[in-house]
């Protein structure tokens, strides 16, 4: 089984380091006020987490697509934009 | 002061294939066009399958097949209706396939929508990469007059513009031009490029030149969840995905990586891609709300085109077709309205979907109306028919001394213990109902 880290490692990025386009506007909100926590199983890239009772969020491989910010329609809570101009995923082949 | 600025006739957000029709479309005409996209290159942040059909794209550059970069021509569909360790399939090869003009190929749309954007600047359109769009610029009436972007002074004016930004269409959405799309009304599909050389594909799909084969799967291995997978032979590599509806994926615990690392190695797939170098990793949301999800299609002074309109039909894998018959006929709408010296009010642009209507994108969403209902609330089409069928053919198949009337008669018993009497009919009927 190939872990979502390897298939990361094959993708081409160009990470604008220390500005993530991707927010989250209340971490306590995920933390105690969400249960499904649904970022964390449909984030493609595995860029969200929950551990020790804490949301984490690391955008450096993120592809883009969008389904974390769509999956949380309940809570609105992530704030998603496209990565500035340049900066984020560039598909090889796409 | 606006006197003073550059202004476009028009702006096209996005150079995906409907953007790309578009900006070529009116360019061509020789209108004034301004093009934006966010990425490094045209398709440096697109994914897809990939699949082209042949008919969307000829309409619009007829001798396309001397210069574009094609894969394969596909000369053969295979449907495989899975469990965990089998498939029950059907496949249609022909050789009719192999005559030109070919219908479908297989793509990489990274080259393809570079090639695309080629032909977009040789028409006239100015093609800017690397900005992107924020907002949309609107006069005291509310009418759409521009956009601005993401440098400074980055205020743009055109007549008319055409969204193709996408499946997540941030711009209309936060111009209130659209609802934000819904969990229900998009799938998630990831992918991998597999690369091998290129006499291995050709031998383990029987394929001689380039000719290709596509694979198309639903069943266990989107576990219970409304979905489907592929399996696409490029020249050098395979393209290997799966996607399902965010609803579903929401309400369980496999990760897209899982799903596919799963599907990977369904003992069917498997040997496909021995030995494969996987050298790239994407993901994407797929609009398969249908007819019934749609937005409003235009306003004062905007169009959405493709995706950003959920042009998707699902049931048939069409997208980037269905894009660039919208982006075309978004520009021809905005041609007769020149022509006839007429602003791109909306009751103008309403044009634009009576042109749609009148085409396969909206004849074939409509006809397929019910289908995201139907599946969503019949699961059984995708969890129990899969496991019946396929215990049926390993019943049917294995010779163990038991005779075959009684054989048929178990497999009888299992669809009607599974599904009842009743409820086999009332899913004949409902299929059915949902198609036509």
């Amino acid at each position: 089984m190939m872990k979502v880290e390897e298939k990361l490692f094959q993708n081409r990025y160009r990470v604008d380091a220390g500005r993530p386009h991707i927010r989250i506007k209340d971490e306590s909100l995920c933390n105690d006020g969400c249960v499904s926590r649904a970022c964390t199983v449909c984030c493609p890239a595995g860029c969200w987490s929950f551990e020790e009772g804490r949301i984490g969020l690391i955008t450096d491989g993120c592809l883009e697509c969008g389904a974390c910010r769509v999956v949380c329609d309940t809570h609105g809570n992530v704030d998603w934009n496209y990565p500035r101009a340049g900066f984020g995923v560039l598909f090889k082949f796409g | 002061m606006t006197q003073n600025i550059e202004k476009f006739d028009v702006i096209v957000v996005g150079a995906g294939p409907a953007g790309n029709a578009a900006a070529y479309t009116l360019a061509k005409a020789g209108k004034k066009v301004l093009q934006l996209e966010r990425g490094e290159y045209p398709g440096s942040k697109n994914v897809q399958g990939a699949i082209l059909y042949a008919d969307a794209l000829e309409q619009l550059i007829p001798d396309f097949r001397d210069s574009a970069p094609l894969e394969r021509q596909v000369i053969e569909q295979r449907l495989w209706v899975m469990e965990d360790e089998s498939y029950v399939g059907a496949t249609f090869r022909s050789d009719r396939f192999n005559q030109m003009p070919g219908n479908r190929y297989t793509i990489i749309r990274a080259r393809f929508d570079k090639w695309f954007s080629e032909q977009v600047q040789k028409a006239g359109a100015l093609v800017i990469c690397e900005m992107t769009v924020i907002a949309l610029l609107r006069d005291e009436s509310g009418k759409v007059i521009g956009v601005e972007v993401d440098r400074k002074d980055g205020k743009i004016y055109a007549d008319t513009v055409i969204l193709a930004d996408g499946v997540n269409s941030l711009v209309a959405s936060r111009a209130g031009l659209r609802q934000d799309i819904k969990p229900a009304a998009v799938a998630l599909a990831v992918k991998e490029t597999v690369f091998l050389p290129r006499e291995t594909v050709e031998a383990r799909f029987n394929l001689k030149g380039s000719e290709g084969v596509v694979i198309e799967m639903l069943g266990s291995i989107s576990q219970g969840m409304a979905g489907t997978a592929f399996l696409y032979t490029n020249k050098d590599s395979i393209s290997v995905g799966i996607g399902c509806m965010l609803s579903d994926m929401k309400a369980q615990n496999t990760t897209p990586a899982e799903l596919l690392e799963k599907l990977k190695t369904h003992p069917s797939v498997a040997p496909l891609i021995a030995g494969g170098e996987t050298r790239e990793y994407a993901a994407h949301l797929i609009p398969e709300g249908g007819y019934k999800a749609l937005p409003g299609l235009y306003g004062e002074g905007w169009l959405l085109v493709g995706d950003s309109a959920g042009f998707v039909n699902a049931v048939h894998r069409e997208g980037s077709n269905l894009a660039m018959i919208s982006g075309r006929l978004a520009a021809e709408t905005l041609l007769e309205l020149g022509e006839k010296g007429l602003p791109s009010s909306a009751a103008n642009l309403a044009r634009y979907k009576a042109r749609l209507e009148d085409s396969i994108v909206l004849k074939d969403l409509k006809k397929y109306r019910n289908i995201p209902e139907t599946l969503d609330s019949q699961r059984q089409f995708l969890t129990d028919y899969p496991a019946l069928l396929n215990d049926a053919a390993h019943e049917f198949f294995t010779v163990d001394g038991r005779d075959k009337a009684s054989k048929e008669k178990a497999i009888f018993n299992a669809f009607r213990e599974r599904r009842s009497l009743l409820g086999l009919l009332g899913d004949a009927y409902r299929l059915w109902r949902a198609t036509r």
